[in-house]
């Protein structure tokens, strides 16, 4: 597992906050065991954001939810690796600490704001709850700070709105509601788990703004998961491509739009409709589907819709290296794909 | 236009859950009067008992030996002992409903314990704690009953134990089905990644959602567990006379029943009409909290 290793390394903005080593998790299903993350590795540090891209099932999610032990079990169990956030492994701590740890040092903000709340609590009694979870303050107080923070992310009259119910919300003010939640106990790194998905395109802009002029202003770290490239490109400093539970491709944003080395990263980025395209191009899909990922694989988990596969690829996995400074690929042509060759 | 929008924004009407299923209910025929006979039932057995010349023990001698017919002194004639059967009837509803409505809430409280335990954590905590209700729901009530009377005469306090540990189990499996489907919405894992425990999660996040089908169960087990008490007095197991309930009255009154079945008929009456209401009631407050246009 070693050999897969990735590490980002020596971001602009210093201190190591979060280090993933080798994570492992794994669901046993009735119809076997379903490999969701074999072995990633990653850092995170302070203030930076790291966005993890990837289709459907890659393992995105379970990547992050795994960090806050949020993975359901059964059917899910980490089986190996540490993350480690300032220096403990969150895979070693008991419940009662880990509890203080989610929403207080990490928080997340979900991919559904219209099911990410409560239906049946009052909007401001869902923020003042993790505020006095996590801090010694009056009720009186935490209102206050409820409603500071529902002013902050941008709801118009905040100390009225803390008495609503979630149905009074329209979608992209739930996700605000989320965002001041997720903030509520100024946490150092934040999660989010495909926040704008569930919402309309400019919706969608005000809120990656939203958090981006927050994460400036806090200095929070951020790990972005999302499948939206054109999102990525606007936010992160950092991104790694996922894939079939594997990390195959990390970099610097600029760096992996500019030369992206490998072959699955180069078809996510045809994949995208361009504004400087002739207008009848068509897309250029990925040929094929990803891997069941039920049972193990040989090879690269890419290979069978590589064009540049070749036996080697089918045999072994590849190992990560260093194509330029802090940009990782594993790919056994990470030079053929860079230089932009066909085979 | 600024100030439009905002104005529309707070100017929307604050109609919560609560509020509109208040709405829909009183929208139903059948329940409303069942909720006003419950209303005009448990206003006379509170204040009637005040109101009548007799005490539920009292006897008039001019009319002892064997039941007296409806007279103007006695509204509803009197019992071989010479007491008055509406203040019997009357006292005997207080104590009827009492322990029916204790009953309920004892059963739905263990209900909701076991249902919200058991769906929440699955796995072993649910087998054991579903077997333990399959058990209770399969021992056979009245003969169990009929074998305890034999042994000893419960206080009311038993009683109310009793009826609450023979009706839960209805509860607790409504309760823990919907446990499972919640258990899995969002807002959970949400809450949960924000730091709630367990116990936060179950009572605060959860069961508020649940509380629709709840207050139907117990609305519905106050039904049974009036009826279980007059069963359960009727068999002469519940509350022992002198003092009357319902079951009890109905139970003296079944030996005079060719000659006087003016004793019989009114408790049997009341018993009927009660269950009845608080059946109107649930099925009204179901409709009302589950709407399904």
């Amino acid at each position: 597992m070693e050999t897969t290793s990735l590490h980002t390394t020596g971001s602009k903005q210093g201190k190591r906050l979060l280090e993933v080593r080798n994570l492992e998790t794994k669901f046993y299903t009735a119809d076997g065991v379903v490999n969701a993350l074999n072995g990633i590795s990653y850092s995170v540090d302070e203030g930076e954001c790291l966005a993890i891209v990837g289709e459907s099932g890659s393992g995105k999610t379970v990547g992050v939810l795994s960090i806050l032990r949020l993975i359901q079990s059964p059917p899910g169990r980490i089986v190996g690796g540490e993350i480690l956030f300032k220096g403990t492994d969150l895979l070693k701590i008991d419940d009662k600490e880990l509890r203080t740890i989610r929403g207080g040092a990490i928080s997340v903000i979900f991919q559904d704001p219209m099911t990410s709340l409560n239906p049946v609590m009052r909007v401001g009694a869902q923020i003042t709850e993790n505020i006095r979870e996590h801090e010694n303050l009056t009720s009186r107080q935490a209102r206050q700070k409820a409603a500071d923070l529902l002013g902050m992310v941008g709801i118009p009259t905040p100390a009225k709105r803390l008495d609503d119910y979630p149905h009074q919300f329209s979608g992209g003010m739930r996700q605000r509601v989320m965002i001041a939640m997720a903030l509520s106990c100024s946490p150092q790194l934040i999660i989010a788990d495909e926040p704008t998905t569930a919402l309309d395109v400019t919706i969608q802009a005000q809120i990656v703004e939203l958090i981006k002029s927050l994460q400036a202003e806090l200095g929070t770290a951020v790990i972005w998961i999302s499948h939206d490239l054109g999102v990525v490109a606007r936010l992160a400093d950092n991104v790694a491509v996922m894939y079939a539970g594997h990390i195959v491709e990390k970099a610097p944003v600029d760096e992996l739009y500019a030369r992206p080395a490998h072959p699955y990263t180069i078809g996510l980025l045809n994949s995208l409709p361009r504004l400087d395209a002739r207008i009848k191009t068509k897309l250029k899909a990925i040929g094929g589907l990803p891997p069941n990922l039920l049972g193990m694989l040989q090879g690269c988990a890419f290979a069978p819709r590589c064009m540049f596969a070749t036996q080697i690829c089918r045999e072994q996995a590849p190992p990560a290296i260093e194509v330029a400074p802090r940009h990782q690929v594993a790919c056994w042509h990470s030079e053929l794909v860079s230089a932009g060759e066909r085979p | 236009m600024a100030e439009l929008s905002l104005g529309a924004v707070s100017a929307r009407p604050q109609q919560s859950y609560a509020r509109r299923a208040v709405k829909r209910f009183f929208k139903r025929k059948l329940a409303v009067t069942g909720f006003v006979l419950l209303v005009a039932m448990a206003l006379i057995v509170i204040v009637g008992p005040m109101l009548s010349p007799y005490a539920y023990d009292d006897q008039d001698f001019n009319v002892i030996g064997s039941p007296a017919p409806m007279s103007p002194e006695h509204w509803l004639g009197s019992d071989e002992l010479g007491r008055d059967a509406l203040t019997r009837l009357i006292y005997g509803g207080r104590i009827s409903l009492c322990v029916g409505l204790a009953g309920a809430v004892l059963a739905t409280i263990v209900g909701v314990l076991v249902g919200a335990v058991s769906g929440f954590y699955r796995g072993w905590t649910d087998a054991i704690l579903m077997r333990l209700t399959d058990v209770m729901m399969s021992i056979p009530t009245l003969p169990m009953i009929l074998l305890l009377s034999g042994l000893f005469r419960p206080g009311p306090v038993i009683l109310v134990a009793i009826v609450g540990a023979l009706i839960w189990m209805g509860t607790a499996r409504l309760v823990r089905s919907q446990f499972l489907v919640l258990r899995e919405r969002e807002f959970v894992e949400a809450a949960r990644a924000l730091g709630a425990g367990n116990m936060r999660l179950m009572f605060r996040h959860i069961l508020p959602n649940a509380i629709g089908p709840i207050t139907v169960a117990a609305t519905l087990a106050v039904g049974s567990a009036i009826m279980l008490e007059s069963a359960l007095s009727f068999l002469g197991f519940g509350i022992q006379p002198p003092v009357p309930t319902w079951g009890n009255l109905l139970n003296s009154a079944s030996s005079w029943l060719s000659t006087a079945p003016w004793l019989a008929i009114p408790p049997g009456l009341c018993i009927l009409v009660t269950v009845l209401a608080v059946n109107f009631v649930g099925d009204g407050l179901r409709d009302a909290m589950e709407p399904k246009e």
